[in-house]
C-alpha cells in the first residue's frame, strides 16, 4: 500500500473523528474546570495528554519514514507564519482561560451535556467573522511566511529527528515526574519554572 | 444499579491512544485532525445568508462560502461529536448543565463562554488551525509552526488564567 492512502471520504472522517471524540471525553477534556486547572498548574492532564499524543504520533511518523513506508513530504506539514501562528496561539489560549474551552473540547463538552459550550461555539463563529472583517487590514501581516515551507524542528535545530524526539520525551518524563501522584497544588517555584523550561527546550 | 460516573482514563493512556489515532489519520488522509476547518465552513454559510458582504468574492470567507460542506473535516467533527456523546453516556458522565466558573451566575457563564469562543475563533483563523489542527496535528510531524502555536497558547493561557483565577477556583 502507498501511504498516505488519500482516503478523505465520509467514512474516513466519521471513524477517525469518533476515535478523537471518545479520547477527548474519556480524558476529561469535556470538563472546563479541568482545562482551566491546567492553566493554574493544579492539574497537568491537558499537558500530559497532548504531549504524549504528539510524541507517540511523531515517533510513529519518523519511524515509518525511516522504514520508507511514508514520506513526510507527502503529508501536510504546516509552514510558519510567525505573527499569525503566534497571535493565533495566544488567541486560543486566552479563549481557554476565559471560556474554559478550545474549539475541539467545546464540541466534546456540548455532546456530554454542557450548554455553555454551545455559546463558546457561537463565539467561535463570531470570532471567525471578526477575522474575516479585519482580514483586509491584517491579512498581509498574519499570513507572511517565515522560513522555508513545512519547516520542522529537526531543520531549525540542525538535529536528527530522533534527537528532537528524545528531547521532547525527556521534557514529558520530567514534567510527569515533577507532577506525579496526588495532584496537590504545585509549589510556587515549580509552577513558575516548568512552562518556561519547556518553552526554552522547545524553541 | 450503580449510577456513579466511571473514572476517566489515565492521561498517558488517553494521550497514547490519541497519538495512535492521529498517526492513523495522517496515514489514511495525509493530514492531521482538525476542528475549526468545519466551524469556519459553517460560519461562512450562515454568515453569507445573513450578511452577504462577509463572503464577498475576495473576502477571507468567500472561498469557504463557495465550497460545499461535504468535506472531510466536517465528517470528522460529526464523528467527534458522536464519539464524545457515546463516551459520556457509556461512562455515565453525560449531564445536561450550564458548566463554567463555579461561583458565577448563568449570564456571566454564558457571556464568558461566548467571549472566550470569540478569541478562540479569531485565533484559530490567524494561526490557520486551533489546538487540534495546529497545536496537535502541526506538532506531530515536528513542524516549527505547531510548537510556536503551543508556546503562545500555553503562555497566554497561563497569563490570562492567573487573571481569571478567582472566577474558576
Amino acid at each position: 500500500m502507498n501511504f498516505p492512502l488519500g482516503n478523505t471520504g465520509i467514512l474516513s472522517g466519521l471513524v477517525l473523528g469518533l476515535i478523537f471524540g471518545v479520547v477527548l471525553e474519556n480524558a476529561g477534556f469535556g470538563t472546563p474546570c479541568k482545562t482551566t486547572a491546567q492553566l493554574q498548574f493544579k492539574d497537568w492532564t491537558v499537558f500530559k495528554v497532548m504531549f504524549t499524543a504528539i510524541i507517540v504520533a511523531a515517533i510513529g511518523l519518523y519511524t515509518l519514514q525511516a522504514l520508507g513506508v511514508v514520506a513526510l513530504s507527502n503529508l501536510f506539514v504546516p509552514s510558519v507564519y510567525f505573527w499569525g501562528t503566534l497571535i493565533g496561539g495566544v488567541g486560543v489560549g486566552i479563549g481557554m482561560a476565559v471560556g474554559g474551552y478550545c474549539p475541539g473540547t467545546s464540541m466534546a463538552s456540548l455532546f456530554s451535556g454542557r450548554i455553555d459550550a454551545l455559546f463558546f461555539l457561537v463565539g467561535i463563529g463570531l470570532g471567525t467573522i471578526v477575522f474575516d472583517l479585519l482580514y483586509p487590514l491584517i491579512g498581509h501581516i498574519v499570513y507572511a511566511q517565515t522560513g522555508p515551507d513545512a519547516w520542522t524542528l529537526p531543520q531549525l535545530l540542525h538535529l536528527p529527528g530522533w534527537a528532537v524526539l528524545a528531547l521532547l520525551t525527556a521534557v514529558l518524563v520530567s514534567v510527569g515526574y515533577l507532577t506525579r501522584a496526588k495532584q496537590s497544588p504545585a509549589s510556587p517555584s515549580r509552577s513558575v519554572e516548568s512552562p518556561l523550561t519547556i518553552a526554552i527546550k522547545q524553541s | 444499579m450503580n449510577n456513579t460516573a466511571k473514572p476517566l482514563w489515565n492521561p498517558y493512556v488517553a494521550g497514547g491512544i490519541l497519538g495512535l489515532g492521529l498517526l492513523a489519520t495522517f496515514l489514511v488522509t495525509g493530514h492531521g485532525l482538525g476542528v475549526t476547518g468545519a466551524t469556519t465552513a459553517l460560519t461562512a454559510k450562515v454568515s453569507g445568508q445573513i450578511a452577504p458582504g462577509t463572503v464577498a468574492p475576495h473576502s477571507y470567507l468567500g472561498t469557504y462560502f463557495k465550497h460545499s460542506l461535504n468535506i472531510w473535516v466536517v465528517w470528522e467533527v460529526i464523528g467527534l461529536m458522536l464519539g464524545a456523546l457515546g463516551a459520556s453516556l457509556y461512562g455515565r458522565r453525560f449531564k445536561l448543565k450550564i458548566d463554567g466558573p463555579p461561583h458565577a451566575s448563568v449570564m456571566v457563564r454564558i457571556g464568558l463562554a461566548t467571549l472566550g469562543g470569540l478569541f478562540s475563533g479569531f485565533g484559530a483563523r490567524a494561526a490557520m488551525g486551533c489546538a487540534s489542527g495546529m497545536g496537535l496535528s502541526g506538532s506531530a510531524p515536528l513542524a516549527v509552526a505547531g510548537f510556536l502555536f503551543l508556546i503562545g497558547f500555553f503562555a497566554a493561557g497561563v497569563l490570562f488564567g492567573q487573571i481569571s483565577k478567582g472566577l474558576w477556583s
